[in-house]
C-alpha cells in the first residue's frame, strides 16, 4: 500500500529533507507520493516530482497552508489518509508542529524522530536526549512518523512524477496568522550546511558570540550554530540551537567553540563527519567525540585559526 | 481566566540516563527525578499571567505514578493554586496522555492550556498538538511570548529562520519553548505553603479513556559510541590536519 511524504519547503524551494524522507518512505513501500502544501509553490511541486522513485506529487495551495498553520495541515492530510498506510514528515519545527495532530485525529501513535526503519512496523528512535535508542513495534493500522533527515541519504534525481492539484481545506476558524519575521541570512541553512561553526556559553555575551563565531563561520562559508546553554543565556537566537531539543545536524565539518559538550548537544551533532573542538578545559566531554581537539582559550585560538585559514586561501 | 498546566515527572535534567543491561528500558531506580524543564517554563508562564492579572487560577495536572505528587507540589510552590494527579503505574504514550488531559479538561473547563513542548525522557514533542487536535482547539507550539487579552491569546512562535505570531481564540493550547521565560526557584515559605494547597488524586481508570499502548518497546539500547580523536597543539596544526588528513577544507 502507498505511503505519503509531506514535503519540507519554504514555498520557493524544496528542502533536501524531503528527498531524505522519501528514502525512509521507500523502506515501507514502492508507492511513495509527495504532498506539497503551501502557497505559490508550484515550482516546489515540480522539483518534488524529479525525486527518483516518487509516484505522484499532490499539490494543495492556500494562504493558511503557506503560513504553515497546523490546523490547515491536519484538515488537508487526515482525509487523504484513506489512501495511504503511512505518512512521513521530516522532523523539522514545521513537521513537529502539525504531524501529532494528524496522528491524534487518526487515533494512532506518532513515532517521533525515526532514525531507522527495521521493517514496515518496527522503528528506531532516540530517547533521553540521545542517551538511548528505543526500538518500537507499532500495532496501529496507519503509521504516522516524523523522520530525522540526517539519518537517511537523500533519494537521487531522475524522477518524472506528475503533479496533481488537490483542493485545499477552508481557513481554520480560531487560529489567525498575524505576522512572520524571518531573518534574511546570506549563510547556508544550519541543517543543510556542509560546515557548521557553533559557539557555547564560554562566549559570555551576544556581542562576543557575534564577534567570534560569525566571522569564522563566514570565512569557512559555514552556518552558525549554538549550544543550548548559549541560547538559554540569550547569546544566540533559538533557531541556532543544535541538540536534542533544537536542530540535529550532520555536516562534513562541525567546529565547536567554547562548548563543553553536554549530552543534549552531542545528540544534535555527533553524526557529523569531522568534529573539531576548541575548549580551554582539557576534560570537557566534547573532546570525547572530537576528531581534532585543541585545548586553548577561544580568545587566542580563534584569531590564530582565522589567520591560518587565510594562509591556505580561506 | 483559568490556566491548566500539564506537568511530567522525569529524570532530572542533570542526570545521565543509563540503559538497563537487559535492554528493557532506562534505569530509573535511585535516580533523581524532577519536573520536566519545559513544563517548569509552562508553570512559570501561567503563574506570571496570574501575577499580571490576566489569569485568575492556575491548575497543575500530572498523569503518572504516586510520586508525581512531588512534581505537583513543586508546581504549587512556584505559584499554581491547586493540583490534580491522575494516578497510574502504566507508562502512557502521548496519545493516551492527551486523552487523559482532554478528560480532565472536560471537568475543569480551562481557558488556556500551557504545556511544555517536549518531555526530556520520551522526547516525543506530541502531547500539546494531540490535545489541541482532540479538543478541536487552536494551537501555538514553541512559544517564546504569550499575551492574553479579550478572549484571545497572541503567541509568538519560534520557527525556522525567525518568529511567527499567531492569534488564537480561547480556549487554546500553547506549548512552551526554551526562551519563553526563566522559571523561578520556589522559596522556602512558598514550599511550606504549597503543602497546604489542594491536591486531588484520581485514578486513571475513572476517566474512562482508552489508554492502551499502541507501541511495543522491543528493546532499548545504547547509541553507538563515537571514538575520540587526537589533540592538536596549535591552530596551524589543526588547519593542516583538516586540509590534508580530513580533507574538509
Amino acid at each position: 500500500m502507498a505511503v505519503l511524504v509531506i514535503a519540507d519547503h519554504d514555498n520557493a524551494t524544496l528542502k533536501e529533507d524531503t528527498a531524505k524522507t522519501v528514502t525512509a518512505a521507500q523502506k515501507l513501500s514502492n508507492e511513495v507520493d509527495v504532498l506539497v502544501a503551501g502557497q505559490g509553490c508550484k515550482a516546489v511541486a515540480e522539483a518534488a516530482g524529479k525525486i527518483a522513485g516518487v509516484r505522484k506529487v499532490l499539490l494543495a495551495e492556500s494562504a493558511e497552508l503557506g503560513q504553515g498553520l497546523a490546523e490547515a495541515f491536519e484538515a488537508l492530510v487526515v482525509p487523504l489518509m484513506a489512501n495511504y498506510d503511512a505518512v512521513l514528515t521530516p522532523a523539522t519545527s514545521q513537521g513537529k508542529n502539525f504531524s501529532p495532530r494528524i496522528a491524534a485525529k487518526l487515533d494512532v501513535a506518532q513515532i517521533s524522530d525515526v532514525i531507522e526503519i527495521a521493517d514496515s512496523g518496527t522503528f528506531v528512535r532516540p530517547i533521553y536526549a540521545g542517551n538511548a535508542l528505543e526500538t518500537v513495534q507499532s500495532s496501529d493500522a496507519k503509521k504516522v512518523l516524523t523522520v530525522r533527515p540526517t539519518a537517511f541519504k537523500a533519494a537521487g534525481e531522475g524522477g518524472s512524477a506528475a503533479v496533481e492539484t488537490i483542493a485545499a481545506p477552508g481557513a481554520p476558524a480560531k487560529t489567525h496568522f498575524v505576522d512572520q519575521k524571518l531573518v534574511k541570512s546570506e549563510r547556508p541553512e544550519l541543517t543543510a550546511a556542509k560546515i557548521v561553526v557553533s559557539g557555547g556559553r564560554a562566549m559570555g555575551s551576544a556581542e562576543e558570540f557575534q564577534r567570534v563565531i560569525e566571522p569564522l563561520a563566514d570565512k569557512l562559508g559555514a552556518a552558525v550554530g549554538a549550544s543550548r546553554a548559549a541560547v538559554d543565556a540569550g547569546y544566540a537566537p533559538n533557531d541556532y540551537q543544535v541538540g536534542q531539543t533544537g536542530k540535529v545536524v550532520a555536516p562534513e565539518l562541525y567546529v565547536a567553540i567554547g562548548i563543553s559538550g553536554a549530552i543534549q548537544h552531542l545528540a544534535g551533532m555527533k553524526d557529523s563527519k569531522t568534529i573539531v573542538a576548541i575548549n580551554k578545559d582539557p576534560d570537557a566531554p566534547i573532546f570525547q567525540v572530537a576528531d581534532y581537539g585543541l585545548v586553548a582559550d577561544y580568545k587566542t585560538a580563534v584569531p590564530e585559526l582565522m589567520s591560518e585559514l587565510a594562509k591556505v586561501g580561506k | 481566566m483559568k490556566v491548566l498546566v500539564p506537568v511530567k515527572r522525569v529524570i532530572d535534567y542533570n542526570v545521565k540516563a543509563r540503559v538497563k543491561p537487559d535492554q528493557s528500558g532506562v534505569d530509573l531506580a535511585n535516580v533523581k527525578m524532577s519536573m520536566n524543564p519545559f513544563d517548569e517554563i509552562a508553570v512559570e508562564e501561567a503563574v506570571r499571567l496570574k501575577e499580571k492579572g490576566a489569569a485568575t487560577e492556575v491548575v497543575a495536572v500530572s498523569i503518572g505514578v504516586q510520586q508525581a505528587q512531588e512534581t505537583l507540589r513543586t508546581a504549587l510552590a512556584m505559584g499554581a493554586d491547586r493540583a490534580i494527579l491522575v494516578q497510574t503505574d502504566q507508562d502512557l504514550e502521548p496519545l493516551a496522555v492527551a486523552k487523559a488531559l482532554k478528560a480532565v479538561i472536560g471537568e475543569e473547563s480551562p481557558d488556556l492550556v500551557i504545556a511544555g513542548k517536549q518531555a526530556i525522557d520520551g522526547d516525543n514533542n506530541a502531547v500539546g498538538q494531540m490535545l489541541a487536535a482532540l479538543l478541536e482547539w487552536p494551537q501555538a507550539t514553541f512559544a517564546s511570548a504569550i499575551e492574553v487579552a479579550g478572549g484571545k491569546a497572541k503567541v509568538t512562535r519560534e520557527v525556522d529562520g525567525g518568529l511567527q505570531t499567531l492569534e488564537l481564540d480561547l480556549p487554546a493550547v500553547v506549548t512552551a519553548d526554551l526562551r519563553l521565560n526563566e522559571p523561578r526557584y520556589a522559596s522556602l515559605p512558598n514550599i511550606m505553603k504549597a503543602k497546604k494547597k489542594p491536591l486531588d488524586v484520581k485514578d486513571l481508570a475513572s476517566l474512562g479513556i482508552d489508554a492502551a499502548p499502541r507501541l511495543k518497546v522491543v528493546k532499548v539500547t545504547e547509541p553507538p559510541k563515537r571514538g575520540g580523536g587526537v589533540k592538536v597543539e596549535t591552530a596551524a596544526d589543526l588547519v593542516m590536519k583538516l586540509k590534508n588528513e580530513a580533507g574538509v577544507l
